[in-house]
């Protein structure tokens, strides 16, 4: 909306300090996808930033190999099972935050502001001692617990404050109607904050998929391991094979990108709405 | 809050609601939250049974220099990181908020890497910056091949530089958000008063961004003594001890020493550190809030 402003002269400082911060972006971007297509005997002899003479998919094939695919189906369902247990609960919560009257929903939502200020780090050795003795270390469920649990907070807060835009009388008249909770919920609330549930949906799981804490100090056999621990295994076991370790970056990241591509819009729209006030 | 307890009165939903969600949180992050206070008063080494320690891992935690220098660390990445990135941020927010197709375009490539992982973003960043491989073999210049992550003075910037280009692009979509919010007529009647462009972004859009800055800076500050996965590949707190901030250091004493009880002594510091940091810029931001007010 600002583009109007001191729009007849082209804002040349900007464009260019915009274009070196493309550079800096893209240049790790584009060695890791080119080095990826390298054979490992033309690696240490050619011009990393020179596209190689014979491109090659062999890092490829050796990574997918070495059971890519089954730390791929480890992030899925740690990422969609997490994802799928925050957004139930916290949209329940933050319904009752809103709705609720009295000292306690207030209290409540005090509650998950004070979360957002916790750094997973910091409890992450009771929250290793409390899985050891559940019996869980070692599980996808280790990880899909203390996550879901670190992804509420800021999924309350999103979703109350999304709830707050409502206007009461549709509540009231549906109340009128006779209408309970759970009818409100299922027939206004969530037709209403499907946008909002959407954008906390995609940014949780953003932050489940690539999350590495957990994961390390809560699993530990490869059968249990998820993506960002898969690479960072892949470079003990391949050493020196580094055009296969960056095929396996690469390999990790195709999945978000490709819904990064479908839901660009939903996605970066949500998030500045749901950040930017 | 205040309209939705007015409106509903006495048939608000019922707090049973909130029940799943709140147990969750209470389970893995209140509980553990004191849990950890009591395991820095125990001895444990992961596995085995605990005994009580009383203070003793507080006095060998505060009689360790490396302790301090691990809070040093922290602090440092702290400070050098806010000054880096907010004024890329809002610069770049500014500059994408704006509307135009190679605005749009940009933005959505500078989105890139909030889509990769920390242990990505590290690998990648450790190939790139190998000086046996990396961009050093590239151009011929003296002062790019150098051995960036082997050198104990360099290799701290190298990490702040890194964690900048992880989160940057976050902190540009809230500056992005909040120049869209500032009212278009501001910068119309300054535009009939002949202010230039520098002029209008000193006084219109910098005042206006005011809580988009302390929003974006409170998340930077506290965010930064988290930062664990990507140094913790990238570096592992070397070369020596150059970078092991202190969630590394926390990390280390923890699950490669065994020392919880050591390990939960520095938790401790680094909740404290945290909250204290959140709730110090909670109240700068409110006492900004008033000022506004008063000046309006």
């Amino acid at each position: 909306m600002a583009a109007a402003r001191a729009s007849n002269r082209p804002n040349v400082l900007g464009g260019l300090g915009g274009l070196l911060w493309l550079l800096i972006v893209l240049l790790p971007v584009y060695y890791v996808v080119l080095t990826s297509l390298r054979s490992q005997t033309g690696f240490y002899s050619s011009n990393p930033l020179l596209p190689p003479d014979e491109p090659t998919l062999d890092s490829y094939r050796l990574v997918l190999e070495n059971d890519f695919l089954r730390y791929l189906s480890n992030s899925l369902v740690v990422t969609f099972a997490t994802v799928a247990i925050t957004v139930s609960v916290s949209l329940l919560a933050a319904y009752y935050v809103v709705r609720g009257s009295g000292r306690i929903a207030g209290l409540t939502y005090k509650v998950f502001l004070l979360g957002l200020a916790i750094p997973l780090q910091a409890v992450i050795i009771p929250v290793y001692y409390l899985i050891t003795r559940a019996r869980l270390y070692d599980t996808l469920l280790a990880i899909i617990l203390p996550s879901a649990a670190f992804a509420i907070p800021l999924t309350v807060v999103i979703l109350a404050n999304f709830l707050r835009d409502v206007p009461g009388e549709l509540f009231e008249s549906m109340r009128l109607d006779g209408a309970g909770h759970w009818r409100m919920l299922v027939s206004l609330v969530l037709p209403l904050v499907r946008p909002a549930v959407i954008t906390v949906a995609v940014y949780d799981g953003l932050t489940v998929w690539n999350g590495f804490l957990f994961p390390l100090i809560l699993t530990q056999s490869p059968d249990q391991r998820v993506l960002p621990l898969a690479l960072w295994s892949f470079q003990g076991q391949f050493q020196v094979n580094i055009p296969a370790i960056l095929a396996a970056v690469v390999l990790s990241t195709l999945p978000v990108l490709a819904l990064y591509i479908l839901g660009r819009k939903q996605l970066v729209s949500g998030l500045t709405a749901g950040f930017g006030r | 809050m205040k309209t939705g307890a007015v409106e509903t009165g006495r048939t608000g939903p019922h707090p049973v609601m909130a029940a799943p969600a709140l147990a969750f949180f209470a389970v893995f992050a209140l509980v553990p939250l004191g849990g950890v206070v009591v395991l820095s008063m125990l001895n444990w080494d992961g596995i085995g049974a605990m005994t009580w320690a009383g203070l003793a891992n507080w006095a060998s935690a505060l009689r360790d220099p490396g302790t301090y220098h691990a809070l040093w660390l922290s602090v440092q990445v702290m400070v050098l990181s806010w000054l880096v990135q907010t004024p890329i941020s809002l610069l770049l927010g500014v500059l994408v908020a704006a509307r135009g197709r190679y605005r749009a375009v940009l933005g959505v490539l500078y989105f890139l890497p909030m889509l990769l992982s920390s242990a990505a973003i590290a690998i990648a960043f450790k190939a790139l910056l190998d000086p046996n491989f990396g961009m050093s073999l590239a151009f011929g210049a003296e002062w790019l091949s150098q051995d960036w992550l082997g050198g104990a003075d360099l290799a701290l910037y190298v990490v702040v530089f890194v964690i900048a280009w992880q989160f940057v692009p976050f902190h540009t979509l809230l500056y992005q958000a909040g120049v869209r919010q500032i009212p278009r007529s501001l910068y119309e009647a300054a535009e009939i008063d002949g202010a230039g462009r520098m002029r209008q972004f000193l006084h219109i859009t910098l005042p206006q961004l005011r809580y988009t800055i302390i929003t974006s800076s409170t998340l930077m500050l506290v965010g930064s003594l988290t930062y664990f996965d990507l140094v913790y590949v990238l570096t592992a707190g070397g070369p020596g001890e150059a970078t092991r901030i202190l969630p590394l250091d926390m990390y280390l004493h923890g699950f490669s020493a065994n020392q919880m009880g050591l390990a939960s002594v520095l938790a401790v510091i680094l909740v404290g550190a945290g909250l204290a940091l959140a709730l110090g810029l909670s109240k700068l931001a409110s006492f900004g809030r008033g000022s506004q007010l008063e000046g309006a």
